[in-house]
């Protein structure tokens, strides 16, 4: 679903690579936990498979599209087939959760009937039913993060990205959103999570892949956080 | 997307950024006038010219007791050197028409022109000369009858009444294009005006950008909303500036037209061929303006 063969990014006006020489193959419906410190490339990584960025050298395949030749103007097929999910929720204020969620699905050309039908039912999935005309100021943070969750996968993308989700949430909250990921996992959605909530990793079990300066030190089927914790 | 969802958000739009929005209106109405003065000056610079290029004859004066040129020290024109050159007028391709012009109408009309004036009182028939008047079938052709007549015995002076106009002319044309530039200029500002709007817009809804860059829409139809907000800001002041123009047309037709008869003045029609051109104009600018800018800002 996802394959990095020996890619390497570096930025423009820095000598070190961002990323150097990685290569990583993550199949369909996989659920992957991208460890590593601040700097370590996790973010470039997760940029180079939305083609926010595109590599340097080596090949990129994400959803079977070549990242390396893909027009610009096909960037958008490719994000359709991959929801994103961030540690600041990124609603629209101004919006109810039913308007943020129908949103995403106006962008993609989907008629009111089918918002009006696919809308409640993805509220229903995270739990927020009974909310649906809330505005985002009015919902407790693991609660805008459910929103988000719903209008990245409304749309039921192949992939769904999601970049420090709990970030900015306490541990009990945190443990509910995983319970959504994985749920979302289980229906056959590929995830692919950056963390640094070791709690979490460990508790999962899932794969792990650790960066380091842009190396990947680990890649391991059942793993933990780190050594370090 | 829809239709209908662009719609909504472009509604939006306009309405979270009225006062710029407003400002957009008026700076594109504002400029949009000043350019159809421009057009409607050029309009009305052919106008007098066709009224007076129809109206113009070449002069040749004939030799009378008075003149002083070379070709007149053999004394007034005889009749003979009237009849041959009255011929050879006439048989030249270039004239339209000669009509001979005596002593005693040119005093007639002299004492019309000047009736109140004293000079009328002081000239006497025999201190006017004699003269052809010669219309030509087409006005920018007299220097072939000046070659063929001027310092010809008989003939004291060939006047061509075009180059008096031509100075006259040659300001307008000044003024008109002076017209031109201010409103080409105030034109350009209206576009940098949309072009930073576009930009605060832009900033102001960059988390629904940001959002729908995520989900996927295409860079259009994120563009799009924005295009159509300086478009609908472009048309609406072009509708104002039209309605500026006809009103100045009235003011024309109303004011100015009972007071200067000695012209014709631009038409209707003219206004809207200028109307034409500002809408393409307001269109194009504003969405040249609006592409260049969303580009820059509005990547996906």
């Amino acid at each position: 679903m996802i394959r990095f063969e020996h890619v390497t990014k570096t930025y423009a006006k820095t000598d070190k690579p961002a990323l150097s020489d990685v290569s990583i193959d993550v199949a369909k419906g996989e659920f992957v936990f991208l460890v590593g410190q601040s700097g370590s490339g996790k973010s470039t990584f997760l940029r180079l498979v939305l083609r926010e960025e595109k590599a340097s050298s080596g090949t990129i395949h994400v959803a079977g599209k070549d990242l390396g030749t893909l027009s610009n103007w096909k960037v958008p097929e490719l994000r359709k087939q991959v929801g994103t999910v961030f540690q600041d929720f990124r609603l629209l204020p101004n919006k109810t959760v039913f308007e943020n969620v129908a949103f995403a699905l106006h962008v993609l050309g989907h008629t009111k009937k089918e918002i009006a039908r696919e809308v409640p039912e993805i509220v229903e999935l995270v739990g927020l039913a009974e909310k649906l005309d809330r505005r985002p100021g009015e919902l407790s943070g693991g609660e805008q993060q459910r929103v988000a969750i719903a209008r990245a996968y409304v749309s039921r993308p192949a992939i769904l990205i999601a970049d420090e989700p709990t970030g900015n949430l306490d541990p009990g909250t945190s443990i509910g959103i995983m319970k959504l990921l994985d749920r979302i996992n289980r229906e056959g959605t590929t995830v692919v999570m950056a963390t640094h909530d070791s709690s979490i990793v460990d508790q999962m079990r899932k794969r792990v892949i650790e960066l380091e300066s842009g190396h990947v030190i680990r890649d391991q089927v059942r793993g933990v956080y780190g050594y370090t914790g | 997307m829809r239709a209908g969802f662009v719609m909504s958000e472009v509604g939006i739009g306009l309405r979270r950024n009225l006062t710029m929005t407003f400002a957009v209106v008026i700076t594109v109405a504002i400029s949009l006038s000043l350019l159809g003065i421009g057009l409607l000056s050029n309009s009305q610079v052919r106008t007098m010219k066709d009224y007076w290029y129809d109206k113009i004859e070449v002069s040749i004066f004939l030799c009378g007791p008075l003149s002083e040129t070379p070709s007149c020290a053999g004394g007034p024109v005889t009749a003979e050197q009237r009849l041959e050159i009255q011929q050879d007028l006439q048989e030249l391709p270039v004239v339209q028409t000669v009509y001979y012009e005596s002593q005693s109408e040119a005093y007639q009309r002299f004492q019309e022109r000047f009736k109140d004036s004293a000079i009328a009182q002081n000239v006497t028939v025999d201190q006017l000369p004699e003269s052809f008047r010669v219309k030509l079938k087409d006005p920018t052709e007299f220097a072939v009858v000046e070659s063929a007549f001027s310092g010809r015995p008989g003939v004291d002076v060939v006047q061509d009444q075009r180059a008096i106009l031509e100075k006259f002319f040659s300001l307008l044309n000044v003024l008109r294009d002076g017209a031109l530039v201010i409103g080409l200029a105030s034109v350009l500002t209206a576009a940098l005006l949309i072009s930073n709007t576009l930009r605060i817009a832009a900033y102001n809804r960059r988390r629904e950008t940001t959002v729908m860059k995520l989900v996927g829409a295409s860079s259009f139809s994120i563009q799009l909303p924005f295009l159509l907000e300086g478009l609908f800001a472009a048309i609406v002041g072009w509708g104002i500036s039209t309605g500026i123009l006809s009103g100045l047309k009235y003011v024309v037709d109303d004011r100015v037209a009972p007071l200067l008869t000695f012209t014709n003045f631009f038409t209707w029609n003219d206004v809207w061929v200028a109307s034409a051109y500002l809408l393409i104009t307001g269109v194009v600018v504003s969405g040249f303006a609006s592409i260049l800018t969303l580009r820059k800002y509005l990547k996906v």
